[in-house]
């Protein structure tokens, strides 16, 4: 019988992974996409809490509604932020962007 | 039971998708691999029977921002030079392990509260009724699409040619 910790711990798989991938990937797109994993991952330990925890309540379910509108309008900024810096630089490499280092 | 064999069978391929995602070379079949995730993340939110969510899910997530994510890696020439990692790669790799280890205890020491009831079927009015009804979260809705808006502007004003 699948419970809630099973949930729990598929999303933290999801989570690190998507944690390692934007931590150590160059490229920017990719970045962003490790991003969109973690999201996700942060979306079924809500769901799951919901389900199993507060069945009638539904308040993790309306969390995730908001965590998802907050990710539409992430990615369409992040990804417009990409392209500005792709147009200038000609690269999304992300160690080459070291345009705010000192 | 048929829940225990799809949980297994999709949080399997998410889980594989997912490393694919970080770990394949070719960016565009990265993005292919974040799809078929976003996906399987669908199938496990009608597990959990949150219908509405899945739907939604497909929605926004397959239709819309793997669309966008696609386009910018058109736009972008970094398809050619696949996607490597940086230096930082194994402590990259050490901290996530030990995120991992660290929440993945806290998660089954933890004694959760499980409720017997079963879960509330279909969930579309309750979730209507929480975000428009009296006493739920009518505030972030109304907040959110202010967010949106300065969210397109900000992508318009960012993308212009000068």
């Amino acid at each position: 019988m699948v419970g809630l910790e099973h949930y729990l711990i598929l999303s933290a798989v999801l989570f690190s992974i998507g944690l390692y991938g934007a931590l150590a990937k160059r490229n920017a797109i990719i970045i962003l996409m490790s991003i969109e994993l973690m999201l996700n991952a942060v979306n079924i330990a809500m769901v799951a809490f919901s389900r199993y925890i507060v069945p009638l309540m539904l308040t993790g379910q309306v969390f995730a509604i908001f965590v998802m509108v907050v990710a539409a309008a992430e990615v369409a900024v992040g990804l417009a932020i990409i392209i500005a810096i792709y147009r200038h630089h000609d690269t999304i490499d992300a160690t080459k962007i070291d345009l705010m280092k000192w | 039971m048929g829940v225990s064999v799809a949980f297994w069978v999709l949080a399997s391929i998410a889980v594989l998708a997912a490393l694919s995602v970080v770990l394949v070379r070719d960016v565009f079949r990265a993005a292919l691999s974040l799809i078929l995730c976003f996906l399987m993340v669908a199938g496990l939110y009608i597990t959990l029977s949150a219908d509405f969510l899945a739907a939604v899910q497909i929605l926004i997530y397959v239709g819309a921002i793997s669309v966008l994510i696609i386009l910018a890696i058109m736009l972008t020439r970094e398809v050619q030079q696949g996607s490597p990692s940086n230096r930082f790669r194994l402590p990259a790799f050490f901290v996530a392990v030990l995120f991992f280890a660290g929440i993945g205890y806290a998660m089954l020491n933890t004694p959760w509260q499980i409720s017997s009831t079963p879960p509330l079927e279909p969930t579309t009015p309750a979730i209507a009724g929480l975000l428009f009804g009296p006493g739920g979260f009518i505030l972030p809705v109304e907040i959110a699409p202010v967010l949106l808006l300065a969210a397109i502007i900000g992508a318009i004003v960012l993308v212009r040619e000068k």
